[in-house]
């Protein structure tokens, strides 16, 4: 393993704060989706993306498209611990003129791809990016998060038909099966059964992580980066509020701040 | 200008358009199973490379190109006008929102694409892209100035939705003359001062015949080809209604929401004055024969003129 696990779990754990602070300050947002898929998301910034952290805007960069656009928070965290976004930017998240809108903007926050809060898009936006790269001779890489609630959405699946006819081997996505959506669990408002087999099933490469576990989520991030036999589909399976011990699998806390205390209790427990 | 004749449909123009962009090496093309009707299957012909084949999927087609604006590439998109309706969130929220550099194309638009009937004949398309924020939305009268338009879309640097009809229609620029169009600014096709009849598409040629008509019954009418609903020439719109005092709109879409929509907005800010719309009166189509449908729905030259004489009358009640 040529990275050390510690570092990548303790930046993880400082993403978890500014995750929780930046919600807390803005009495608003969604703290679930952003802590189940912060590790992975730490994960690819450190070892797996290509990108200038002194030009974001660099044309030959991989790009990451974040399809579940309300999980902004874990991507403005990891933009601040990177130093592209100060604390001040985080903590202004969801305020009038705020760099950090509500949901991910290309056109407000440096360091973002693509303008999401419509889910099921951000798979044809990579999948866009992907031909265009091709179309340029580029060897960047294409990666796209998406939530499992979100391949409810069609369009999930015209883009996995045309990745996969396109022979778009540049393309990855990383779905975060944490198995909570907006109103309920997803067994309950509909279930959508085994993700891997359907992208299995789409033409793609497909493999099986469990989302917090570091030493797993670097292993299939080299995996997908060499794997240039087609579009890869990582599906990593996670704990919806991970690392909150009463947010964690808690279906009210897709898209709620805590209260005070609440606050001051996870706060207390990412220490 | 010269008396209409006979031409091409304009989505033959959006076609010719195309092959004479295909000289920018960032103009990709993007086809959702009907290029052989939006006429973009000239290019694909030509540049296989830079066509992309994305199946009947229009949300992801329109998605798509967005991605590949964002990594340098002009995208035009192209399907039937209705199917771009089909994906207008996408449009909104994907495309415009973020200000991207993608060209829409929506063929077959209006009661005038005839015998496939109601579900195929868009007649709200104007009216929807106009609400979004940054959007140009272009319907050209012919196939010389879709031709020309298209080519002067690419250096928008922001989003535009151009709807082409299907079928033939007499041309109402000639070569040079189209040379002169620019996107936002309205074009006089006939000078006149008693009313002017501001029309979009393939009402175009029927007002410039009305005003034929008109002519006859000594009214003077100024027939204007508005291709650009938005933005809207305001300044051209100052100019006829302190001219001529009283407007006629002549368009192939529903009454609610287009041109005759777009004017009357204008004109109740700036300089309120009568106007008459000819347009669908809030009904679906049916299949038929495009001119038979024209008629039955209240849009043939007669309705125009009876509609010019409408607001006329009204514009001496007022004085």
């Amino acid at each position: 393993m040529s990275y050390e696990i510690e570092p990548l779990s303790m930046m993880a754990k400082r993403c978890r704060k500014d995750i929780i602070e930046m919600i807390y300050s803005a009495k608003s947002g969604h703290p679930g989706g952003s802590l189940s898929s912060i590790d992975i998301i730490v994960a690819l910034y450190q070892t797996a993306l290509n990108f200038r952290i002194d030009d974001m805007n660099w044309a030959d960069r991989d790009r990451f498209i974040m399809s579940k656009g309300h999980a902004s928070p874990a991507v403005y965290s990891i933009l601040h611990q990177l130093g592209v976004i100060s604390k001040e930017d985080i903590l202004s998240f969801r305020r009038l003129g705020s760099v950090c809108q509500g949901h991910v903007d290309m056109k407000w926050t440096e360091g973002i791809d693509f303008s999401a809060g419509s889910l099921g898009m951000g798979l044809s936006y990579g999948l866009g990016c992907a031909l265009a790269a091709k179309m340029d001779n580029s060897e960047r890489n294409i990666w796209v998060m998406i939530g499992d609630g979100e391949t409810q959405e069609g369009q999930i699946w015209e883009a996995a038909m045309s990745a996969s006819y396109h022979s778009s081997n540049n393309l990855k996505v990383i779905v975060d099966r944490n198995r909570i959506q907006n109103d309920d669990f997803v067994e309950k408002q509909m279930e959508i059964g085994d993700i891997g087999q359907k992208f299995d099933s789409f033409g793609w490469n497909v493999r099986e992580i469990d989302g917090h576990n570091m030493e797993e989520i670097l292993e299939v991030l080299k995996w997908a980066k060499e794997e240039k036999s087609g579009p890869c589909a990582i599906i990593a399976h996670t704990i919806k509020g991970k690392g909150i011990s009463f947010m964690e699998n808690n279906p009210s806390f897709h898209g709620k701040s805590p209260s005070e205390e609440e606050f001051n209790i996870a706060m207390e427990e990412l220490q | 200008m010269s008396s209409p004749s006979s031409g091409g449909a304009s989505r033959d123009g959006y076609g010719k358009g195309l092959l004479r962009l295909a000289e920018d090496p960032r103009v990709v093309v993007l086809e959702a199973d009907l290029g052989k009707s939006t006429k973009s299957h000239h290019f694909r012909e030509k540049f296989p490379e830079r066509t992309v084949s994305l199946g009947i999927a229009e949300q992801n087609m329109m998605i798509v190109a967005a991605g590949m604006a964002s990594s340098g590439k002009i995208p035009y998109a192209s399907t039937f006008a209705i199917f771009t309706e089909r994906a207008f969130e996408q449009i909104r929220n994907g495309i415009a929102r973020a200000g991207l550099n993608v060209h829409i194309c929506g063929s077959h638009g209006g009661i005038h694409t005839g015998s496939d009937g109601s579900s195929a004949q868009s007649i709200e398309d104007l009216g929807i892209y106009r609400t979004i924020p940054n959007m140009a939305v272009i319907h050209p009268c012919d196939d010389l100035s879709a031709e020309e338009l298209t080519v002067l879309t690419r250096d928008l640097n922001s989003p535009s939705y151009m709807r082409t009809v299907r079928n033939k229609v007499p041309r109402i620029y000639s070569v040079e003359e189209v040379k002169k169009l620019k996107i936002g600014k309205g074009s006089v096709i006939r000078d006149g001062n008693d009313v002017a009849i501001i029309s979009c598409g393939i009402m175009v040629g029927i007002a410039h015949n009305a005003s034929e008509k008109l002519k006859s019954q000594g009214i003077s009418a100024c027939v204007v080809d508005m291709h650009t609903i938005k933005p809207l020439d305001n300044d051209l719109l100052m100019e006829l209604a302190n001219k001529c005092g009283c407007f006629v709109t002549a368009e192939d879409h529903s009454i609610i929401g287009g041109l005759g929509s777009a004017v009357s907005e204008w004109a109740s800010s700036e300089i309120p004055l009568p106007i008459e719309k000819i347009a669908v009166r809030d009904r679906f189509g049916e299949s038929g024969e495009p001119n038979e449908l024209l008629e039955q729905m209240g849009m043939s030259e007669e309705n125009i003129v009876e509609a010019v004489n409408k607001v006329i009358n009204r514009k001496k009640m007022q004085y």
